[in-house]
């Protein structure tokens, strides 16, 4: 297992914390465990996209349990970054259906133009380019999800380019 | 044999929000089911014939039948909305599309087994849908259908959105239930079955998303007329997520019974093979049913048409047939390699195996790395028998049915395109880009 201590303190802003009252509050009085998924999500979401040590362990101890049962966790499930991701992690699907309409051309063309391998993260942060099983999306192949979306039908070059400029450019709008 | 019960209402304007899909009938089974007992809303589900959508086609009223109601417990609905077969997409089009049907699915399935918190587990990828169910209970809520004291009858229900965190196993509706209790998805030992001691060891139904659709309607109309759709055994309609290479990929809700030819050449459905290929296989159900080649898919062994239904599909056993699965239609032209393909599929299994049983684990490592090695030329001829004998021996002794869905599209390859594996070992330079091996292609 990947475990990465960054050394700094984490904690949830005061919106992420309503929200953490109100997901562990759904569920049966002592089932509170039942939160783990959820709070893991959220706690990637606000900590920079993966999960450290110091992640996990916060994790924990606002659920009252063993710092081992939240890594257990954490390694099982393929959406839980146990290291750095690059601000926009491009998950391309390889599964059967994407494959056989140009899944493999569509990662070849990724790695080509961010001069990355697959796993890898560019130098400058923005892009890591990873592969990922069927996303349900295999009539809208070839693929991939970025952060909440979905962008289908990736069948040429030039909707690639399209698809890295748009990002790009929100990236740098947010700077 | 176009008739729709699911997706009728899809082209109506605003049909996700709460008011216009109120205005259009919606939530009429809600209203209904509060005032019948809940075994007679069970014994409707039963006679209407609606078998499991999500892959295995078990009878749902059946199975609703069998959840402990004796023994005081707690009960809850957990509707299965982790889609992650590959081939399969068609759960998410009736999340994202007909929010408030899968919604009131679930109240009037919860009125049915008296659940008083029910839960959506749906795969952690859908961040959209997630946000797509939230806001429609909060809509739900609002109107009285949902939360304390439903219409004014007494009756409570909460409904959870849990999110998943990529993990096809959790899927496997033990290895859900673990989820949602905050482990490792990691399947369960059966018995005891969920409908005994499921989430938090108390009595748990699991169903899929579209088996939870379709309740609403045979409430409205009653099992009886339900059972008219379609076919004997395979009454009413099926969501069919249609991909590969095909003219119209996307999801279609077809009658039972459809001949697969129409389905796959017709304009309204798959509109027949892209570029003008010609066919060489199909996988009918998802990856985990046996892949068959296009005479045999077209055509029963016996000569006779193949239909789109639980029985027709499955004509021949696995020597000559497949299985309707969950409706993942996934549709190879010629130019396709089934060796790869088969590679291709062992790695998801052997990436999705959650490592408990040893033959699961092991076994899908072992038949990876043996179709890695034949696909790209280190094959040999033995490499042959030494994977038809690595499936058989997970095939059935597993704890899940994983282990199977890994050993059928391994076996089925085997048995319909020996030949393809073979060429691959003797030639190794030349890979497969033409169809080769006992498949007839279909003159299109
Ligand atoms: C490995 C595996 C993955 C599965 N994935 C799903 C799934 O994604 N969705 C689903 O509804 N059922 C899935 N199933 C089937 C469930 O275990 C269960 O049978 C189903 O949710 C019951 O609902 P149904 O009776 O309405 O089909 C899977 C089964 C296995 C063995
Ligand atoms: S068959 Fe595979 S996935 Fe299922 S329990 Fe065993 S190891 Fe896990
Ligand atoms: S195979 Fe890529 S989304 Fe299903």
């Amino acid at each position: 297992m990947l475990a990465i201590r960054t050394g700094q303190k984490v904690e949830f802003s005061e919106q992420s914390l309503q929200k953490v009252t109100e997901i562990i509050n759904r569920y049966p009085e002592g089932k509170q465990k039942s939160a783990l998924l959820p709070l893991l999500h959220l706690a990637q979401d606000e900590f920079g996209g993966w999960l450290s040590v110091e992640a996990m362990d916060y994790v924990a101890r606002m659920l009252h349990i063993q710092p081992i049962e939240v890594y257990e966790v954490a390694t099982f499930y393929s959406m839980y970054n146990l290291k750095p991701v690059g601000r926009f992690l491009l998950e391309v699907c390889q599964t059967g259906p994407c494959m056989i309409r140009g899944a493999e051309k569509l990662v070849s063309q990724l790695e080509e133009k961010l001069k990355i391998k697959n796993g890898e993260t560019t130098t400058d942060g923005l892009f890591t380019l990873k592969t990922v099983e069927c996303l349900a999306a295999c009539g809208y192949a070839p693929m991939l999800q970025c952060g909440e979306h979905y962008h289908e039908f990736l069948d040429t070059e030039e909707k690639v380019d399209q698809l890295l400029d748009q990002l790009r450019r929100k990236a740098a709008a947010n700077n | 044999m176009s008739r729709k019960i699911l997706l009728d209402k899809i082209g109506i304007a605003g049909i996700e929000t709460f008011p216009v899909y109120r205005s259009n009938g919606g939530y009429a089974s809600v209203e209904k089911a509060l005032k019948m007992q809940p075994a007679d809303i069970v014994e409707e589900v039963k006679k209407s014939g609606l078998r499991g959508r999500g892959g295995a086609g078990f009878p749902t009223g059946l199975k609703w039948s069998f959840i402990d109601k004796k023994s005081g417990r707690p009960r809850y609905l957990v509707c299965n909305a982790d889609e992650s077969e590959p081939g399969t997409f068609k759960d998410r089009f009736l999340m994202e599309k007909l929010p408030h049907l899968v919604l009131e699915g679930m109240i009037t399935a919860s009125i049915a087994l008296e659940a008083n918190l029910s839960f959506i587990y749906v795969r952690g990828e859908f961040r959209w849908i997630i946000k797509i169910l939230e806001k429609a209970i909060v809509e739900a809520k609002e109107a009285g259908f949902l939360g304390r004291n439903i219409l004014g009858t007494g009756y409570n229900l909460e409904i959870v959105v849990q999110t998943g965190a990529g993990a096809y196993i959790c899927g496997e509706e033990t290895a859900l239930i673990e989820s949602l209790e905050g482990k490792r998805g990691n399947p369960r030992i059966k018995p005891p079955f969920p409908a005994v001691s499921g989430l938090y060891g108390n009595p748990t139904v699991v169903s899929n998303v579209e088996s939870i659709a379709a309740v609403p309607w045979i409430v409205n109309n009653g099992g009886a007329e339900y059972a008219k759709i379609g076919v004997p055994k395979s009454s009413g309609t099926k969501l069919i997520s249609a991909c590969g290479n095909i003219n119209n990929p996307g999801v279609y809700e077809i009658e039972l019974g459809l001949p697969v030819k129409d389905f796959l050449f017709a304009p309204e459905w798959c509109g027949g093979m892209k570029n003008g290929k010609r066919l060489k296989a199909v996988v009918a159900g998802g990856s985990s049913v046996p892949i068959l080649p296009a005479g045999l898919f077209l055509k029963t062994a016996n000569g006779e048409d193949r239909l789109m239904s639980y029985e027709s599909l499955a004509d021949g056993g696995f020597a000559t047939g497949t299985m309707l699965g969950s409706g993942g239609f996934i549709v190879y032209d010629e130019d396709q390699c089934i060796v790869r393909n088969t590679w291709n599929f062992t790695r998801f299994y052997h990436h999705e195996s959650c490592g408990q049983c040893s033959p699961c684990r092991e076994g899908t490592g072992w038949m990876e790395r043996i179709l890695h090695n034949i696909e790209n030329g280190h094959g040999k001829m033995s490499d042959i028998d030494l994977l038809w004998d690595v499936q058989k021996k997970i095939e059935g002794n597993t704890i899940c049915p994983l282990g199977d869905a890994a050993a059928w599209p391994v076996a089925a390859a085997i048995r319909h395109f020996r030949d393809e594996f073979e060429w691959h070992i003797k030639e190794p330079k030349e890979c497969m880009v033409r169809n080769f091996g006992i498949a007839e292609p279909a003159i299109v």
